[in-house]
């Protein structure tokens, strides 16, 4: 087996321009990435081993030499993978400086910002249907190795999209038995995969449900977005506000692109099929899937090993873990003030709009006062504005975003619990093969299987952790960054009218002195 | 602008020093000067350079308050609030200030005072005391007498109300008044000896007087509705601010709970925890400028609260003219009654109904010396009342023109007063708005560097 190893691929990322288009076929057990015309990274993968083992290859581990990254400005590469041994796939994981990552098991694409160094780990993963928790009912999945192609595509524009979402027009519908409220989905994509290029369906809550449900199937611990919540317990009853509607409509409109954008998620079958699927088509599909007994038993059995509890969570989990509940913590504290802030500026405004009209109420009786009076009406009515304005800029900036990640943090405590469930059976049947001598074998296939489950788990957490720490931070900076600027505006364009009233009051009793002095 | 003539026995006559010229060059500039130094600093600096009795300037300052307990009128223990009053007499051009007098008086004296001086000049537009009791005020403000923000805003409202009225071109002269900066001891006996209190003019009578009068001047009529007009809409605005206030000390004071809450998160953040930790130090100083933003506004708001008070005081006068008017009227009603029945009698004729009509007819007639006599008397009234009837009128219409010309004096100052109170409320503003944009500015600064 070669191993190239780093300088080879060094060489190989920076040196080779050559032309050398995309097919290249993989020598058994080292994988190349063709790169662009050119490059070709080696990696030292150690020949088909053992089910049991993971396989590390590294493969295009840049450096932060500037010709690298120009190379990956170019657009696409191919590659093939060798068909993986008997009961193994491909695993990706990506990650580059900021700490962005994700695995894939299928087909792989990446929008990378050119900026950054990359490393692509190519792992080799174990597989068993019954012991993954994914979705094996994707029509998608290769049953063929073979017909496995990896293409990875590097394009310079980092959010250069190809899968379009837009959620609009609710729409209330009644029947005999119940009334809801739709909501219609529009998908435009350049996809090879989806039939058509455009999309329209009409999809409510609960469809809406059924997709996180899937999608956390799936993907135990990758963090899913977070969907709007069922009821809004305090104050309205009313499901059908208008107001209500509107904040749900905007929240599953961020929830479907939150997906989109999802490197892993945005290419799960179930999520397809919930953007183009007609209504009875969509039924039917959610009739398909494990059926409700064994979905049962794998609740209970979720259960069991959560009430055992986690011995040996690893430490960047722990860390994790401690992140998270003070985070949520945080930003439940946040999402109270925030919310009472647009109280209070609201209660303001409704004050503030009596409060102009009584100064021209006054003029009525003043000669002598009538323009300052009227002056200061004005100003105080424009300032009256100013704070509507304020608050709709609050109440579009910063409240959905707080919300949402308070959402998150829900949604994160959900992941862990999962990560650590895995972690338990894994532990729990280690714990049956020291004291069980009997069936000693079939216990070690079954720890071997539920390592790399548990190795994989931890990894598209980690992974997937990063992504979100980065939204995270960039999200809540602008949040908090456009507030601030809404505020700054608002206090400029007071400034701006109560500055003009001063000006135009001080200039005029240079004249009235004059009459005055007899 | 002409001065009542004054009182000899209540207004002073000038000082030992030489008068600057003769009374006459007093009243002159006491025309012309005004009130420069009504609306002064705490400090209370007041040149009154024409107004002056003492005939060199003076300065008046209520520079303390304190509590103090003692005994009332009914020996029960009380804390009440004592205010120094202290005048100084500004030497020459230097102006090197020499304590002249100083003297502790409390909230009711100077109710004593103003109520005195509404007897004696009932043609003058008498300047308000400031609130006894804490009004119009928002959540925050107490309205506990004894709030040290009470007394202080008190105080300079006793303050204001001394300078005012050393500034009116009457009131300065009044001797009470000056006892009141000079004597401390025995004041209030001094003026109840006046027995002002018999002088006043009863509550029923002015009523009475108000219903019944069939012809005031118009100009006062007026002047009523204004005053009523001008009470109500400044009430109402007082306590529309008071809310707005309210909210707004809301609004900034959520915004401190960030403060705490980023410091907390940043603990747990690498790269945004010094982004989270200074915006929250800005969001704690934005909660907090409120609390002088909103001390400022209850200035404006005493100085709006003043001129509700003089709302009062030209409805007094208002009172004294239509009490006069009616005297008058009923003066000249009686007059005319009693000559007609002097008419009556001299020629026999019953015109009216009259109990001597009735008498006559029951008792028969009398005779004629007994009718002489009768007349006699009559004509005695008549002439009396005459008499009286004209320096009634006299009275009155030398009431209008003073009261009138107060009234102008006032109105230029409330013109004056109130414009540059509403000038200084959109300063305020502007301070505010200015204050606000810093803040956020350097928030949105540490925002982006997280």
């Amino acid at each position: 087996m070669g191993a190239q190893g780093g300088a080879g691929l060094a060489a190989a990322a920076g040196g080779a321009r050559t032309a050398g288009m995309d097919g290249e076929r993989l020598a058994s057990g080292s994988s190349e990435l063709a790169v662009g015309e050119s490059p070709r990274g080696g990696a030292p993968i150690p020949g088909g081993s053992g089910s049991c083992s993971l396989m590390q290859a590294d493969v295009l581990d840049l450096d932060e030499d500037e010709d690298d990254l120009e190379v990956f400005s170019k657009l696409e590469t191919r590659r093939e993978l060798e068909a993986p041994p008997r009961n193994h796939y491909w695993s990706w994981v990506l990650t580059h400086k900021t700490g962005k990552g994700w695995t894939k098991d299928d087909t792989l694409s990446l929008c990378l910002p050119s900026t950054l160094p990359t490393i692509l780990r190519l792992s080799l993963c174990s597989k068993d249907a019954s012991l993954m928790d994914m979705n094996s009912f994707s029509p998608m999945m290769p049953t063929s190795p073979l017909s496995m192609i990896n293409q990875i595509k590097f394009e310079d524009e980092p959010d250069l999209k190809d899968l379009f979402i837009t959620v609009d027009a609710p729409e209330s519908h009644v029947t005999t038995i119940e009334t809801f409220i739709t909501y219609r989905i529009i998908t435009k994509t350049s996809r090879g995969e989806f039939d058509s290029s455009e999309f329209e369906v009409r999809r409510r809550y609960q469809d809406f449900l059924w997709l996180k449900g899937k999608l956390e199937d799936a993907h135990p611990t990758l963090i899913i977005p977070p969907l709007p919540e069922k009821f809004i317990v305090k104050g309205m009853v009313e499901r059908f506000n208008d107001d209500f509607i509107e904040t749900r409509r905007k929240a599953l409109h961020k929830f479907l692109n939150r997906i989109a954008d999802h490197p892993t998620l945005t290419f799960n079958e179930d999520f397809k099929v919930f953007l183009t699927a007609q209504a009875p088509e969509l039924s039917s599909y959610k009739k398909q899937g494990p059926g409700l007994l064994s979905r049962m038993g794998q609740t209970v059995r979720a259960v069991a090993s959560s009430m055992r509890g986690v011995k040996n969570r690893p430490d960047e989990f722990m860390e994790m873990n401690s992140f998270i509940e003070t985070f949520s913590q945080k930003i439940n504290l946040i999402d109270k003030i925030s919310q009472r802030i647009y109280k209070e500026e609201r209660d303001y405004f409704d004050e503030m709009k009596e409060y102009g009209p009584i100064h021209i109420l006054w003029s009525a009786s003043e000669e002598d006062l009538v323009d300052t009076l009227k002056g200061i009406a004005s100003c105080i009515d424009q300032c009256c504005k100013a704070t509507e304005k304020r608050m709709t800029g609050l109440s579009e900036a910063l409240l959905p975003v707080v919300h949402e990640y308070v959402l998150y943090s829900e949604m994160l405590m959900g992941v862990m619990k999962r990560r650590d469930q895995i972690q338990t059976e894994l532990d729990s049947k280690v714990e049956a093969l020291t004291y069980k001598k009997a069936d000693a074998d079939l216990l070690t296939e079954e720890i071997g299987k539920l390592e790399d489950k548990v190795e994989c788990a931890n990894n598209a957490l980690k992974a997937d952790w990063e992504r979100w720490k980065q939204n995270m931070q960039n999200d809540l900076k602008s949040a908090f960054t456009d507030t601030a600027e809404e505020n700054i505006r608002y206090y400029e364009q007071c400034l701006a009218t109560w500055e003009s009233f001063l000006t135009s009051q001080t200039d005029l009793p240079l004249e009235e002195d004059s009459e005055d002095k007899i | 602008m002409e001065q009542a003539p004054p009182d000899p026995e209540r207004q002073l006559k000038p000082a030992p020093l030489e008068p600057l010229g003769g009374p006459g060059a007093v009243l002159e500039a006491a025309a012309g000067e005004e009130t420069e130094g009504t609306r002064e600093d705490s400090s209370g600096v007041d040149t009154m350079t024409g107004n002056d009795f003492w005939l060199k300037k003076i300065e008046i300052s209520v520079s303390e308050a304190e509590k103090r307990t003692g005994r009332n009128a009914v020996n029960m223990q009380e804390t009440y609030t004592a205010y120094l009053i202290e005048t100084r007499s500004v030497e020459h051009a230097d102006g090197q200030s020499v304590l002249t007098d100083s003297l502790w008086r409390r909230y009711s004296e100077f109710e004593l005072l103003r109520n005195y001086l509404l007897v004696y000049y009932p043609h003058v537009v008498v300047p308000p005391l400031p609130e006894k009791r804490a009004e119009f005020v928002w959540h925050k403000l107490s309205a506990d007498n004894m709030d040290p923000d009470f007394v202080e805003r008190r105080r300079i409202g006793l303050e204001n109300f001394l300078l005012r009225v050393a500034s009116h071109p009457v009131l300065c002269r009044d001797k009470i008044f000056y006892l009141f900066l000079t004597q401390e001891g025995n004041w209030k006996e001094t003026v109840n000896e006046t027995g002002f209190q018999l002088k006043a003019d009863s509550r029923l009578k002015a009523l009475n007087a108000t219903f019944r009068v069939k012809n005031p001047d118009k100009r006062f009529t007026e002047l009523k509705h204004y005053s009523d007009e001008l009470q109500s809409v400044i009430s109402h605005l007082l306590r529309v601010r008071a809310r707005v206030a309210d909210r707004l000390y809301g609004v900034y004071k959520v915004h401190g709970n960030y403060g705490r809450v980023f410091s907390e998160w940043s603990a747990i953040e690498k790269e945004m925890g010094d982004g989270l930790q200074s915006a929250g130090h800005h969001m704690d100083v934005y909660a907090s400028s409120i609390d002088d933003i909103l001390e400022d506004e209850e200035h404006y708001a005493d100085q709006l609260k003043e001129y509700l008070f003089y709302a009062e005081a030209l409805r007094a006068v208002c009172r004294k003219h239509e009490l006069m008017q009616y005297d008058l009227e009923t003066a000249a009603q009686d007059l005319a009654s009693k000559k007609q029945q002097c008419e009556e009698l001299a020629t026999g004729t019953v015109r009216t109904f009259s109990l001597k009509g009735m008498t006559t007819k029951l008792f028969g007639q009398e005779t004629p010396e007994q009718r002489e006599a009768r007349i006699k008397v009559l004509e005695e009234q008549i002439n009396e009342g005459e008499q009286q009837l004209k320096s009634k009128n006299l009275e009155g219409r030398e009431f209008v023109k003073n009261a009138w010309a107060d009234i102008e004096r006032f109105k230029e100052q409330k013109n004056r007063d109130l414009k540059e109170a509403l000038i200084s409320y959109a300063i305020m503003q502007i301070s505010m708005c200015k204050k606000g944009i810093q803040v956020w500015t350097n928030a949105k600064e540490c925002f982006s560097k997280m």
